[in-house]
């Protein structure tokens, strides 16, 4: 899928940018964006999603303008970084009622279509579970299921593992690996090095609100140009085994 | 662990049923022991052949609070929607409104709403003004129930509600409604419950509501006790319920803690 961004700024109530006039235009299959906490991750990721309008300059995916509309909205699929299940819906109806209101499901398709995924993530016992009733893991996958569900172009997830536990980490990432063998897009915002290495062809180095590095994923991750990033790989592998 | 203690939610039936006995009577030995002390023997049979009236006045009192729950309600909400919009005499009015209701006693509400606007705007009905009066009173609760819900919202549900691609109007109908409501509904009840007993203030306007068909029997026949103890059994025979249904309706409601 092609994005392209030109001169994206974004300010919150006239403070300082979050994204300071940030430019790309490439090819994206699956994508990466790291940095660290407030570097803008999460906020590009809103304007791309069309949660938040911007402040100025363009996006375009594969050509389209991207805007606050739900036209925009449906065609994509977001996952948050805790939260994003609604509390009020059971797990089966977290999924369905999207694609009934949203996607023109009717309700038999739209439970056919919730409960195959759920049964390929072994989640089919869950189905009747309110978000409260679930695992922070449980939690996420269904929401990426919920996510997938409609066949969005593209997958955009806002650290979906931040908020988990090692344990939980694994199986939600895992989750993600095999949705990108299918071929889905995604764009992730993430902390998990190991990930973003080995799942992500390429990926982006915020800092600041600018890019300042982006490429392959391994030549970024062995050959780090800046000082920032070096700076920040040495400090977030620090502990690693 | 000894019969008289427990550490947990739950008791055991046996020791549960031995502890309530033990305090009914404990409370009936001390109301006993009050009116032996006062020189009086209960009699409630002057009461059978007035049972008429009595029913007139508690199902006054259902109407009364029945009325000014819905009224109280819409009030409530337009000014919680008033209290977080953007027109601005609107906003304060609101605010006033809930400062000055909630600050002063119902009764100093009751006499200057009564004698005061009802008497000046010519609202001579006393059903009518007790109505209005309770619904102003209560409106500014809800008010505060209502609001209190609003900002217990949490953003990211909003948020989620947009990612999935929800127009604006299904966003409102199939998220942001059903959580506030299941957010409030326990609150409302709770407050319906407090409603009704508020509406007995009425009676200070001569509103022949459940209260003051009690005070006037009690004048008539000198038997305070008998109609102040027939008086409690039945509003806690419409409050009972509704406290019952409010604890219902919160553990039904429990995922949004």
């Amino acid at each position: 899928m092609r994005l392209e961004i030109n001169g994206l700024v974004k300010a919150f109530d006239g403070k300082t940018a979050v994204l300071d006039y940030v430019n790309f235009n490439d090819d994206v299959d699956t994508l990466a964006l790291i940095g660290r906490s407030g570097c803008g991750k999460s906020t590009l990721l809103r304007i791309l999603g069309g949660l938040i309008p911007a402040s100025g300059g363009t996006v375009c995916l594969d050509g389209e303008p991207v805007s606050e509309d739900e036209r925009h909205r449906k065609k994509i699929g977001f996952v948050f970084q805790q939260g994003g299940l609604f509390s009020h819906l059971s797990a089966l109806d977290n999924i369905t009622l999207p694609l009934v209101k949203v996607h023109g499901f009717s309700k038999s398709k739209a439970q056919e279509r919730a409960f195959e995924l759920l049964d390929r993530f072994g989640l089919a016992g869950e189905a009747g579970k309110k978000p409260s009733q679930l695992s922070g893991g449980q939690k996420q996958r269904i929401a990426i299921a919920r996510a997938v569900a409609p066949k969005p172009r593209m997958l955009l997830l806002d650290e979906p593992t931040s908020a988990l536990d090692p344990e939980y980490t694994t199986e939600v990432l895992d989750m993600i690996r095999e949705l990108k063998d299918e071929k889905l897009s995604f764009i992730i915002a993430t902390h998990e090095m190991g990930f973003a290495l080995h799942a992500c062809e390429k990926m982006v180095f915020l800092y600041d609100g600018k890019i300042a590095e982006y490429g392959e994923s391994r030549e970024v991750f062995a050959n780090p140009k800046t000082s920032e990033l070096k700076e920040f790989l040495s400090k977030i592998l620090e502990w690693k085994v | 662990m000894s019969i008289f203690t427990s550490y947990s939610e739950k008791t055991h039936p046996f020791k549960a049923t031995f502890n309530l006995v033990l305090m009914s009577l404990l409370i009936t030995a001390l109301f006993w022991l009050a009116l032996s002390l006062v020189g009086v023997r209960l009699n409630f049979s002057f009461l059978a052949p007035l049972s008429g009236r009595i029913f007139d006045g508690y199902l006054m009192t259902v109407c009364l609070s029945a009325a000014s729950f819905f009224i109280s309600l819409l009030l409530g909400v337009a000014c919680a929607a008033m209290q977080s919009g953007k027109i601005l005499v609107l906003r304060y009015f609101a605010k006033l409104y809930v400062i000055a209701i909630r600050g002063t006693p119902l009764i100093m509400q009751v006499y200057l709403f009564f004698y005061l606007m009802g008497t000046a705007y010519g609202i001579t009905n006393r059903f009518i003004c007790g109505v209005l009066i309770l619904s102003l009173f209560e409106g500014a609760y809800i008010a505060e129930i209502v609001r209190g819900s609003l900002l217990s919202m949490d953003g990211t549900q909003l948020e989620a509600a947009k990612a999935v691609g929800f127009t604006k109007k299904q966003q409102l109908a199939l998220v942001v409604l059903p959580q506030l409501l299941a957010r409030t509904l326990p609150a409302l009840t709770g407050q319906f419950a407090s409603m009704i007993k508020d509406s007995s203030l009425l009676c200070m306007i001569a509103l022949i509501e459940l209260t003051q068909t009690l005070r006037e029997i009690s004048a008539m026949n000198f038997k305070m006790f008998e109609c102040y103890m027939l008086l409690g059994v039945l509003y806690l025979s419409l409050t009972l319920p509704i406290t019952y249904a409010s604890k219902r309706l919160e553990q039904r409601f429990d995922y949004e803690a």
